[in-house]
């Protein structure tokens, strides 16, 4: 079965028309990349996906693991197993990393009938996976992405990740902002938790992190449409020839276009 | 302070100690008069100076008039329809031991958690329990006693302390100090008394729990505490009241003395009632708290969370005496559907190099209206006086309001005086990640609000913290959404 299916979604932010008919499907395992010039809708469709409001879908399908993940809401849709990783993570002044994380897992848990990790079980969990993406432990008593780099917060997410391990997660350009270094680590960290179960959606303009997360697929969105598929290759072609070299049009938007006509 | 490792429950609940606890009572007819006064001095077997004392407080509130300044707006109270004593009836005048106190009482403080039997409660708490008028039971006094240290109700200090109350009794908060401090003085009618001698350390919180269950009774207590020379003390106060449609005046006066090197810390997590969703009910929380800081390099610190009352009209407030003695606020006020409050404090700098410190964290919900209203006043000779003021203002929907008025004036030009404001909104992107992590509304609500207090949560003590943290999610309950 498909883990995320998505039929033909149209979405209007503030009247405005931002997807215009998406299909995409991504099997259990798989891994896809999802490429396209600013202002294409990426995000758009990462925040659709999660249930954000103001995002309003005037048509289309989408289904998770085979219900229709648009009748659910924000927090029922996290807790069977979506996560967005934010291209702009949220700052929480006054929250501790940890607590925040530890209540939203316990949140998780009961949604799914399991029972509540204690203060002790839930450090020990915590603590192993910082280490495995090279964080400081004092990420954890910080207030949630507070004061934390572009590059710390977009690791704190992937921590978040690791922590909640998800079916489905939507990793809005994780790797923008990371160096070298800290882009291995997070691509570790991803790469860590790809299985037999779980499906992933990178959105990404480089295709450098594809040199170490290999996708299954690879699409390009422009104007709120996906306009190429193709295998792990299409990255390294687009990242040659440019979307002009592909034939896409990539002026940002429709009122983009026409302003500079 | 691990306060925030602990769970936020924010359980679907409504006011939980709205229950009404079926206790015989011995209750005034409403009214004052000058009659109503001496009959509660008499019941409580006063000293002649006490009453004279009480009369002549009652003589100039008759020439007084109700406060107007407060952003706060009320049916104005009858003072004749109220009764202004109240006691559970004993088997004997005062109990010697928890066996003689009516088993409905004990229960109905277990009921609010507050056990009174020694062996069940924490051993680090000691506990003033005052029920209606009179105080129903104090524990630890005996542990505590060991030490020079008094701790017991108001009546009973009058009893056996006759000199300290006399000494200290309108000392910081004089007769003639306001309306409900000149009310308080004539008709109050217990309360706690705490005395710290000289280079103690008290070992345990001391706590007094406030709880009206009398229908149209008014609670007038009266808290003293007196820290001698290097002593310290941490105090709490706790209150609830029963659900009731009419309103609950509620006018106490706290006052705190602080001699050389002396710190007092005083606690409150304010919980009466405040009143159902469209604001009928609920309890009038006009208070007059004041400490002084005697003392060169004495300290009080007050902290206050105020989730309850219909309408909270509260300043605590320091009075910096003592060459280098420090003053502290800080306060979390909540005002939900239709509450308000105003509330905020008082620093005045009489001192050289005195320094104080306000933190006030202002929610506003619902039809809520919170008003900070705070004063710094560095008197011409407090030479090198200090004052930081953080005022924070959330709001969470479109039908409530912040507002924060402060009063400077500085005497002289060696001292400084910071103040910060800030209003914010609870933002959709905070509540959308909040829920894509998979939290409730309520539960995002609950952690955000506890973010936003956290600086404030950090000063309360440890049980407080906890205890006060579930208050915060149940005040904002159906806040959001
Ligand atoms: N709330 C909004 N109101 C109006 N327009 C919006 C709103 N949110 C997004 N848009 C528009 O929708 C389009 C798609 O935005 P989106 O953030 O999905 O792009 P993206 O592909 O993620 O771009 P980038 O690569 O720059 O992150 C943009 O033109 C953007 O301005
Ligand atoms: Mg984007």
């Amino acid at each position: 079965m498909r883990m995320l299916e998505i039929r033909n979604l149209h979405v209007s932010v503030g009247g405005k028309e931002i997807l215009r008919g998406i299909n995409l499907e991504v099997a259990r395992g798989e891994v896809h990349a999802i490429m396209g010039p600013n202002g294409s809708g990426k995000s758009t469709l990462g925040y659709v996906l999660a249930g954000r409001t103001g995002y309003e879908v005037t048509q289309g399908e989408v289904y998770f693991d085979g219900e229709n993940l648009l009748e659910m809401s924000v927090e029922e849709r996290a807790c069977r197993g979506v996560f967005l990783a934010f291209q702009y993570p949220v700052e929480i002044p006054g929250v501790g990393n940890m607590y925040f994380l530890k209540a939203a897992l316990n949140a998780q848990r009961k949604f799914r009938g399991e029972p509540e990790v204690d203060a002790m079980q839930f450090l020990k969990l915590v603590k192993k996976q910082l280490k495995a993406l090279k964080m400081d432990e004092v990420f954890l008593q910080r207030a949630v992405n507070v004061g934390f780099s572009g590059g710390e917060k977009k690791r704190n997410e992937i921590l978040h990740m690791s922590v909640l391990q998800p079916k489905l997660a939507l990793l809005d350009e994780t790797d923008s902002g990371l160096d070298i270094d800290a882009l291995q680590i997070v691509s570790e960290g991803v790469n860590a938790l790809r299985s037999e179960d779980r499906a992933m959606v990178l959105v990404t303009h480089y295709q450098r992190l594809l040199n170490y997360i290999t996708p299954d697929k690879v699409h390009v969105l422009a104007k709120g449409r996906i306009v190429h598929e193709g295998g792990k290759d299409l990255a390294l072609e687009l990242e040659k020839s440019g979307y002009a070299g592909l034939g896409i049009d990539d002026t940002e938007t429709d009122r983009g276009a026409s302003h500079a006509r | 302070m691990v306060a925030d490792s602990q769970t936020i429950s924010a359980v679907n609940q409504e006011y939980k100690y709205g229950f009404v606890s079926d206790i015989e009572s011995e209750t005034a007819p409403p009214g004052l008069s000058e009659h109503i006064i001496r009959f509660i001095s008499a019941k409580k077997n006063e000293p002649q100076w006490l009453l004279d004392w009480r009369l002549k407080a009652y003589r100039h509130w008759l020439t007084m008039v109700e406060p107007t300044w407060a952003a706060v707006h009320y049916e104005p109270v009858d003072y004749q329809a109220i009764s202004y004593y109240s006691a559970p009836k004993q088997k004997k005048e005062a109990p010697k031991s928890l066996d003689e106190i009516d088993p409905e009482l004990l229960r109905t403080y277990e009921k609010l958690g507050i056990p009174l039997r020694e062996q069940e409660r924490l051993s680090g708490i000691a506990v003033d329990a005052v029920f209606d008028s009179v105080s129903v039971a104090t524990t630890f006094k005996g542990k505590l006693a060991e030490m020079g240290i008094v701790f017991c109700s108001f009546s009973e200090a009058v009893q056996h302390h006759p000199d300290l109350v006399r000494k200290y009794l309108g000392s910081v908060v004089p007769h003639t100090d306001n309306f409900f401090a000149a009310l308080n003085s004539a008709v109050f009618s217990d309360g706690s008394f705490c005395y710290i001698p000289k280079g103690v350390r008290c070992p345990m919180e001391l706590s007094t729990y406030f709880r009206i269950n009398t229908a149209n009774t008014g609670q007038f207590e009266r808290t003293l505490i007196v820290a001698e020379a290097g002593s310290y003390v941490s105090y709490l106060e706790g209150c609830t009241a029963p659900m009731r449609d009419e309103n609950q005046l509620h006018a106490a006066v706290v006052e705190l003395i602080a001699l050389d090197d002396a710190e007092i810390k005083y606690s409150t997590v304010q919980n009466w009632y405040p009143g159902d969703k469209d604001g009928k009910g609920g309890i009038y929380n006009f208070v007059t708290k004041r400490g002084a800081c005697r003392g060169a390099r004495s300290k009080i610190s007050w902290t206050q969370v105020e989730t309850g009352s219909a309408i909270t009209w509260k300043y605590p407030s320091c009075l910096l005496q003592g060459e280098n003695s420090v003053g502290e606020f800080y306060s979390v006020a909540i005002t939900n559907n239709r509450q308000q409050a105003d509330t905020g404090t008082k620093m005045i700098h009489i001192g050289k190099n005195t320094r104080s410190t306000i933190i006030s964290k202002g929610i506003s919900a619902g039809f809520g209206q919170n008003t900070y209203r705070g004063m710094v006043k560095v008197l011409p000779a407090a030479h090198g006086a200090r004052n930081y003021t953080q005022c924070d203002s959330l709001l969470i929907g479109d039908h409530c309001g912040a507002h924060t008025v402060p009063y400077i004036e500085v005497g002289n030009v060696t001292s400084k005086v910071e103040h910060e404001a800030s209003t914010s909104k609870i933002g959709e992107d905070q509540l959308f990640y909040c829920a894509q992590r998979g939290l409730s509304m309520e539960d995002s609500v609950s952690l955000i609000v506890n973010g936003f207090c956290k600086q404030v949560l950090k000063e309360l003590p440890m049980e407080f913290a906890v205890e006060a943290q579930k208050l915060l999610g149940l005040s904002l309950e159906g806040s959001v959404g």
